[in-house]
């Protein structure tokens, strides 16, 4: 046995405390409480990538609101929300549009690029060599794509003043509610990603958005269906984002909307439940 | 111009040497892509089947009932779902051209260049397009077939002619293609240009080229975005195949005569990039 | 074997090993990977996994990196079990595992800052760290480069500099050259053995009998998932195989035709399907033998025993195969 020691060795960093511990699966191996420095390497990642792609996120639902919300406005008139309030049809499609922007950033930050980070770029192999543990992954990357997200909805609460659509103080509580919302997405996006294996089935995800975003009173109350098709869509969270986000910016606080927040604080918790584990299998098993 | 007469001087036994993919060769791309595209046929098919009857359920039937309360005559005398039909099964041509003009155009070249690949056998450039656009015809025409079948089982085809409307969406949907195509031939570096061609080019198209209500709902000073759009021009045909839009026999022209023209003019220069940077 | 059972708590003296495995064992859906094996690595040393693709060599650095959580067996990584302590653990390695998984959205010297904040390294402390680093993998004037710019053997330096980031006790290295040009592979050697001097502790894995030869002071070789012998380059290389070996070609179709008229030459005879191996101490007298046997080889060649002789001799399979 060679001992090439040198005279680094003799300051060898002592030894972390070995006194044998009783076995600890909880959040200590999952978790090392360094969240944010995935976090500002995703900051430092931005750079790199194109910002016009990143405008985009901002542009697509005032695209959406000017053609929709302005153009067909016009003969539309004015729609009844569930609260009652009788709303010009601008009014009623601009806090959809913002739920589905907060769902669709936080979907694509958490589906297609972690699926992307997970299977080629090894990023998350790479972090899991270090000190960090899987929550800290998880909890990183979805409090980036929040962090987008929040920038996203503030732009977009800032053109829905600009042209009149908050009709209420109580809409600036649609930026928690947005960043509720996303969080909620996000967590469950980056656990369903984390089961998926090929492109193919990442496909699968944009599929079901698709109705969702389709169906949700985003465009149109859900009193136009028959009542059975009503329950289906009540079902999907994309509704209860919503009307949440709706009761906001209109201004017409109800009850109903604790449900609505209570269904995404469930989502969160069981989206990061799921991710976490299954990155513990992917990464430390 | 004498490289003409060097054609005849061959022997026959040379010619035949590549007879076989001299006269199949386009196919035998348009194969390859189409096998390419069998590792996603689950989705394919899904995509292909639902999204018109979760469009035309959601827009034409929910969106419509708010629509058609206020506005008799608003929309050429029609229901909103019978308007707004043919403009969606038009988009749909165009979102799966774009699809399959972009990224597959974008990689043939790049991440993994079977476009050499293919020219190192004997392929040319050309049939290499010709075969690519092959396949995204074979792409197109089943997508807007089905859309077709379930414009037929919402009753949003009152006219005779309205089965013209799977070859005016499929014409549509390569127009648009084949010129996105030819830009993406030349694509050096992937620096996302697909996600901006379809969230500044194709999104804003679909929502400003008569999609959900007539151009002439918008201001005057938007509706040259009409004008240069071909999804517009798909639409107007499509609404004069499937209801019988009144539309003067000159403009028809110009709609058949745009859509055409820039089928001709991708279709061309994507063979023009493509060689020219095959034989770089 | 006198291993130390892991639950023993090591003290701090410089002998006591850093690495403990015993009976380590990984089993995939029943299928065994890494079957049982036992060692110890001392503080300082440069210790080799040697063996063929799918030995479970990768599996077993995985274990001893925190990333993978072990079926059976004891291991204790520089006094903490690797299961209860993951994060513990991987605070004082470093890794280089067998494909760059470098970020490949950062800039050079970000990939290191980056993977520095990754251990709770304050910016600036990074920062220096990361200039040291890029000084020792020679890419100082690459710092603002694009990752993807680099060459291969670039590549496998940073990765290596980006390893070391958290002044790691013990530097696990897996493949470190595979797939690399040999002059990046020496160049990469040269800075491994500098760690090595620095008294860096080395456990690196390689199905290259060069690399081990150059880089480790004891070498378990591994097949199947089990330790078939332990011990020095040189140690093994007498005690399994002979001084010297002579490798004579005949042709695909003729080679094990004519090896059984060389029976009897040297201690043993390997015949292989391109050429028929004669292990012995005089490799020249053989020679000698055969042409006066009247054989005419199509080429000959004698040259020194090397690891690939040994794994030879253990497992009746070429290494690299």
């Amino acid at each position: 046995m060679t001992h090439s020691t040198s005279s680094g060795q003799a300051a060898a960093p002592t030894l972390a405390p070995t006194r044998p511990e009783p076995e600890q699966r909880g959040i200590g191996s999952l978790y090392a409480g360094n969240a944010r420095s995935v976090v500002s390497r995703g900051l430092l990642a931005t750079r790199s990538t194109n910002w016009i792609i990143i405008l985009s996120g901002f542009f697509e639902p005032v695209f959406f609101l000017l053609a929709l919300g302005v153009g067909l406005g016009s003969i539309v008139g004015s729609v009844q929300t569930t609260a009652g309030q009788a709303v010009p049809y601008a009014a009623f499609i601009a806090p959809g549009l913002l739920a589905v922007a907060a769902m669709n950033g936080a979907i694509y930050d958490s589906t297609w690029n972690v699926f992307f980070k997970m299977q080629y770029a090894k990023l998350y192999e790479g972090m899991l060599a270090t000190s960090l543990g899987p929550l800290d992954v998880a909890l990183g990357e979805i409090l980036l794509a929040l962090l987008r997200g929040g920038v996203y909805a503030t732009g977009f609460l800032i053109v829905m003043q600009v042209l009149g659509l908050n009709l209420s103080w109580t809409a600036l509580l649609a930026i928690p509610a947005v960043l509720l919302i996303a969080f909620g997405f996000a967590s469950l996006g980056m656990a369903v990603t984390s089961y998926m294996k090929t492109f193919q089935q990442m496909d699968w995800i944009n599929f079901f958005l698709l109705p969702m975003f389709l169906f949700s009173a985003t465009f149109f109350p859900v009193s136009v269906y028959p009542v059975p098709v009503q329950v289906i869509v009540e079902i999907f969270p994309l509704w209860h984002g919503v009307e949440l986000v709706r009761g906001l910016t209109t201004g017409s606080l109800d009850i109903a909307m604790l449900g609505h927040v209570a269904y995404f604080v469930v989502m969160i918790a069981v989206g990061l439940t799921f991710t976490t584990r299954r990155l513990r299998a992917l990464f430390l098993d | 111009m004498t490289s003409s007469r060097v054609e005849p001087v061959e022997t026959s036994p040379t010619r035949s040497l590549a007879a076989k993919p001299r006269r199949w060769g386009s196919w035998y791309v348009a194969e390859h892509r189409l096998r390419g595209m069998r590792s996603y046929y689950k989705t394919l098919i899904a995509t292909t089947v639902f999204t018109p009857f979760i469009y035309l359920f959601a827009l034409g039937l929910g969106l419509g009932s708010l629509v058609n309360r206020g506005s008799a005559g608003a929309f050429d005398g029609v229901n909103y779902l019978t308007f707004v039909a043919p403009a969606l099964i038009a988009s749909a041509a165009c979102t799966a051209a774009v699809e399959e003009c972009t990224y597959p155009v974008l990689m043939g070249f790049k991440w993994n260049p079977i476009f050499f690949g293919m020219n190192a056998a004997p392929i040319t450039g050309n049939q290499i397009t010709n075969g690519v656009f092959i396949a995204v015809i074979g792409r197109i025409l089943p997508t807007t077939a089905v859309y077709y079948l379930a414009m037929l089982l919402f009753g949003a085809t009152p006219s005779p002619w309205s089965a013209l409307e799977i070859v005016i969406a499929t014409t549509t949907g390569m127009a648009f293609g084949l010129v996105v195509a030819s830009y993406m031939a030349g694509v050096e570096t992937d620096t996302g240009q697909p996600a901006i061609i379809q969230r500044f080019i194709v999104v804003p198209l679909f929502l400003f080229s008569g999609t959900f209500f007539p151009l002439t709902q918008m201001p005057i000073y938007l509706q040259w975005i009409g004008w240069l759009s071909p999804l517009w021009h798909g639409s107007q045909l499509g609404r004069l195949a499937t209801y019988g839009l009144l539309e003067p026999g000159w403009l028809v022209a110009v709609h058949v005569l745009f859509l055409l023209g820039l089928c001709v003019f991708g279709w061309l220069r994507t063979q023009h990039v493509v060689t020219k940077r095959l034989n770089k | 074997m006198p291993f130390v059972t892991v639950e023993t708590m090591p003290t701090p003296v410089i002998s006591a090993p850093v690495i403990v495995a015993s009976g380590l064992t990984k089993k995939y859906k029943g299928l065994a990977a890494v079957d049982g094996i036992s060692f110890e690595v001392a503080p300082g040393e440069s210790f080799g996994l040697l063996g063929p693709n799918g030995a479970g060599k990768s599996t077993t650095m995985r274990m001893v990196g925190a990333v993978s959580t072990r079926t059976s067996g004891t291991l204790s990584i520089l006094g903490l079990d690797p299961n209860r302590h993951g994060p513990e653990v991987r605070a004082q390695l470093g890794v280089v595992p067998q494909q760059d998984n470098l970020d490949m959205e950062l800039r050079v010297r970000d990939n290191l800052i980056v993977y520095g904040r990754y251990f709770g390294i304050s910016n600036r402390a990074a920062g220096k760290k990361a200039d040291e680093l890029l000084e020792f993998a020679q890419l100082s004037d690459r710092a603002k480069s694009k990752v993807d710019d680099l060459s291969g053997g670039m590549k496998r330096r940073l990765t290596i500099a980006r390893s070391l980031m958290n002044d790691p006790r013990v530097l696990l290295l897996d493949e470190p050259t595979t797939g690399l040009d040999p002059q990046a592979r020496h160049i990469l050697w040269d800075r491994l053995f500098r760690l090595k001097e620095q008294g860096t502790t080395l456990v690196l894995t390689t199905h290259y009998m060069d690399e081990a030869e150059q880089l480790c002071d004891r070498l378990i070789v591994v097949d199947k998932g089990t330790i078939m012998a332990e011990g020095s380059p040189a140690a093994l290389i007498r005690e399994y195989s002979t001084r010297e070996v002579v490798e004579l070609r005949f042709g695909s179709d003729r080679n094990a035709e004519v090896a059984l008229q060389l029976a009897g030459l040297g201690e043993r005879i390997e015949v292989l399907p391109d050429r028929v191996l004669i292990y012995a101490d005089d490799g020249d007298a053989i020679l000698a033998h055969v042409a006066a046997a009247g054989l005419e080889p199509v080429t000959s060649l004698v040259r020194r025993s090397s690891l690939e002789d040994v794994f030879l001799r253990l497992t009746g399979r070429s290494l690299i195969e």
